[in-house]
């Protein structure tokens, strides 16, 4: 065995810290060049069109956009929560909550000039996503509940409830094979910000929200309180922190920007509900926030670069043949390389040579 | 009608599957005590079960036999039970997010390498899983020998390591370490022991019997692989863990439990399906794992240096 020590660093380089993410994106590209080796292509070729995929067109960088729009609202979701050290991991649940509202509310029930109609749709979607958080907290606090599992739990739940309306009293008349939800009416629909391209208005709603969020942050009383829970939340309650308070507010936000993330996809990308309206975008959340070292603005950035990823190894799968899981190989690797820049931020390892 | 909903309690097959569906349960939670034990959280469980249930099933269907298929699915959980160690042991990194990150990774890794075997094929292929072995004299039994003398020898296997888990935990020096470990990891290296070393084992041993509890779907339950058939009973086991507040012998009782739940509800859906929409049946095991957490809560006693990084030199 190995005998080595960490030793807590006692200043930090801020340049590294800036650096650190680069430096694990690169090196999670550099391990999964190993995976694309096992396809059987070349890496370098793979890369390439990797790049091409993702921003080597007009097109294509409306698609990475428009596929970074979800991630970065779920992104936010999993930075506001992880701050306080509430781990939600239901970003996915909160997200079919949202559209799950959008599509309540949207297709008809209410109309409203597409001025009004567009925020409204965001606020329920929020409220929704929200709401679906706060018995979790409850239970956590009183019954200790752990949130990891009964987010995770509730992801299930939401997923099958979605494919319940779907198949029955929600079910759009008009669709053929695949169960969908109804239209959502055009006053709701968020308009094309380029043309004839998928990019739609969501994507600056995103950008506004993550601006929103580091304002909350960085200026307000609550950004400091979160981040007191999250440091020692013992320690916060004996200052006179309320706890489950801020804990109930961490879970409104979060929620709520998981549940806009439903939102975007339901009335800008799709304009209806389906049951595969995410592919997993509440769990590649928690990638682009701890890529974004859970900085509100950082996750613009890391949004669109793991959008980039998904974008372009559809395109790679397409023209190079390897399976388009690649992605989320990437994906898993680059969180776990992020985790380790982490850990060299904070300490030193000092090796003191080989045990016996 | 309402005598049709008892009747299932006294068909043999019914506390069969229940068997059945407790196997990968078992395998997953008694997995995830170990780790939990010795003080780290494994939230990997549901990309390692996948994982192991893509092993397993690729193994046998490359032309090994059963039992190195089970074998290779668990060498695999070692593996990805080693590289959670490195992370949340050694480094002390966030267990949490190392958990969902190798979850993340093992079912990525397990759903590309998939691919690349058998590329596209819309129905998935088949195995001769394991078959039934009858208990010799046993299996005669009325009743009782088909509902719990008549399974394949993976079903024996899951039954078995309750036993090996619970003489492992309680009976030996390498148990009580683990438990030590995850209660008072100061005591133990104060005893000489390296706290670092007994915990990555237990990761290692747990996440083997997790890929292990993933095989036996692919290669004992059902015959092929299918994206997503894990479908969420890894948290299922977490949850259990709980339940069964950190003892093997209760996880195999909760296991048991929730497994005649989820078989009752399958047979009771056949009796309801006309009223209530399936989906509502196939929500229960999830809101049952959160009615348990309840019900536990109020003993609910976490290892006490469960989620803590242990750093040599360091005063907790």
């Amino acid at each position: 065995m190995i005998n080595f020590r960490l030793e807590e660093r006692e200043n930090r380089n801020v340049r590294i810290q800036i650096l650190s993410p680069f430096i694990a994106v690169f090196v999670s590209l550099i391990i999964s060049c190993f995976f694309i080796f096992l396809a059987g292509v070349s890496p370098v070729d793979s890369l390439k069109e990797l790049l091409i995929g993702s921003f080597g067109s007009r097109n294509a960088i409306a698609e990475t956009l428009s596929r970074a729009t979800p991630l970065i609202l779920t992104g936010l979701a999993a930075s506001i929560a992880f701050r306080a050290k509430f781990w939600n991991i239901g970003a996915e649940g909160q997200l079919y909550a949202g559209a799950l509202a959008v599509t309540f509310f949207g297709t008809g029930l209410i109309e409203l000039p597409s001025i009004l109609m567009i925020p409204f749709l965001f606020l329920v979607g929020a409220i929704a996503g929200g709401l679906l958080l706060l018995p979790l907290v409850l239970l956590k606090n009183y019954f200790k509940v752990d949130e990891v599992v009964s987010t995770l739990l509730t992801n299930f739940i939401i997923i099958l409830l979605v494919s319940y309306l779907l198949e029955g009293p929600w079910k759009d008349p008009m669709s053929l094979g695949w169960p969908q939800g109804a239209s959502v009416i055009d006053q709701g629909v968020l308009p094309q910000i380029v043309a004839r391209t998928r990019l739609h208005l969501g994507f600056i709603f995103s950008i506004l929200f993550a601006m929103l969020v580091w304002i909350i942050l960085s200026k307000h009383l609550i950004g400091y309180q979160i981040k007191a829970v999250g440091y020692n939340s013992s320690a916060a309650k004996h200052s006179g922190i309320p706890v489950l308070k801020t804990i109930f507010i961490v879970a409104l936000l979060s929620g709520g920007m998981a549940g806009m993330a439903g939102v975007t996809e339901t009335a800008g990308l799709k304009g209806y509900l389906t049951l595969d309206l995410s592919p997993g975008f509440g769990y590649a959340g928690i990638a682009v926030a701890m890529l974004a070292a859970l900085h509100p603005i950082g996750v613009i950035a890391s949004g669109i670069f793991l959008a980039s990823i998904y974008v372009g190894a559809d395109a790679m799968s397409r023209s190079m043949n390897v399976p388009s899981y690649l992605a989320d190989v990437i994906v898993a690797i680059t969180i776990l390389c992020v985790l380790v820049s982490l850990v060299m931020n904070q300490y030193k390892f000092k090796f003191s040579g080989l045990k016996k | 009608m309402i005598f049709d909903f008892i009747e299932i309690f006294f068909t043999a097959g019914f506390w069969a599957a229940t068997i059945r569906i407790a196997c990968p349960l078992i395998f997953a939670t008694l997995g995830e005590v170990i780790c939990e034990r010795s003080g780290v959280l494994n939230l990997g469980i549901e990309g390692i079960m996948s994982l192991g249930a893509m092993v397993g099933w690729t193994a046998v269907y490359l032309g090994a036999d059963l039992y190195s298929g089970i074998l290779l699915a668990a060498i695999m959980g070692a593996l990805f039970g080693f590289l959670h160690a490195i992370f949340t042991v050694y480094l002390g990194a966030s267990q949490h997010v190392t958990g969902i990150g190798i979850t993340m990774l093992a079912s990525s890794i397990g759903f590309f390498s998939f691919r690349l075997i058998l590329p596209s094929s819309t129905t998935p292929p088949k195995i001769i899983p394991f078959e039934k072995l009858d208990i010799p004299y046993l299996s005669e039994i009325p009743f009782l020998g088909e509902a719990l003398f008549q399974h394949t020898p993976f079903t024996y296997i899951a039954f078995a390591s309750v036993i090996i888990i619970f003489w492992l935990l309680n009976s030996t020096p390498f148990g009580l370490s683990i438990k030590m470990a995850g209660e008072n990891p100061m005591a133990l290296e104060a005893q000489g022991i390296d706290v670092l070393l007994v915990r990555t084992l237990s990761v290692i041993l747990g996440s083997s019997l997790m890929a292990v509890g993933g095989a036996y779907l692919t290669m004992s339950a059902f015959d092929a692989f299918y994206f997503g058939m894990i479908n969420g009973r890894g948290w299922i086991a977490i949850a259990l863990v709980i339940f069964a507040a950190w003892k093997p012998e209760r996880a195999l009782l909760g296991a048991l439990l929730f497994a005649g739940l989820d078989a009752y509800q399958v047979r009771a859906q056949q009796l309801a399906g006309a009223f209530i929409p399936y989906q509502f049946f196939l929500m229960l095991p999830f809101i049952l794992s959160i009615a348990a957490m309840i019900v536990a809560s109020k003993r609910t006693r976490y290892p006490r240096a469960l989620l803590i990084p242990f750093r040599r030199g360091e005063r907790h």
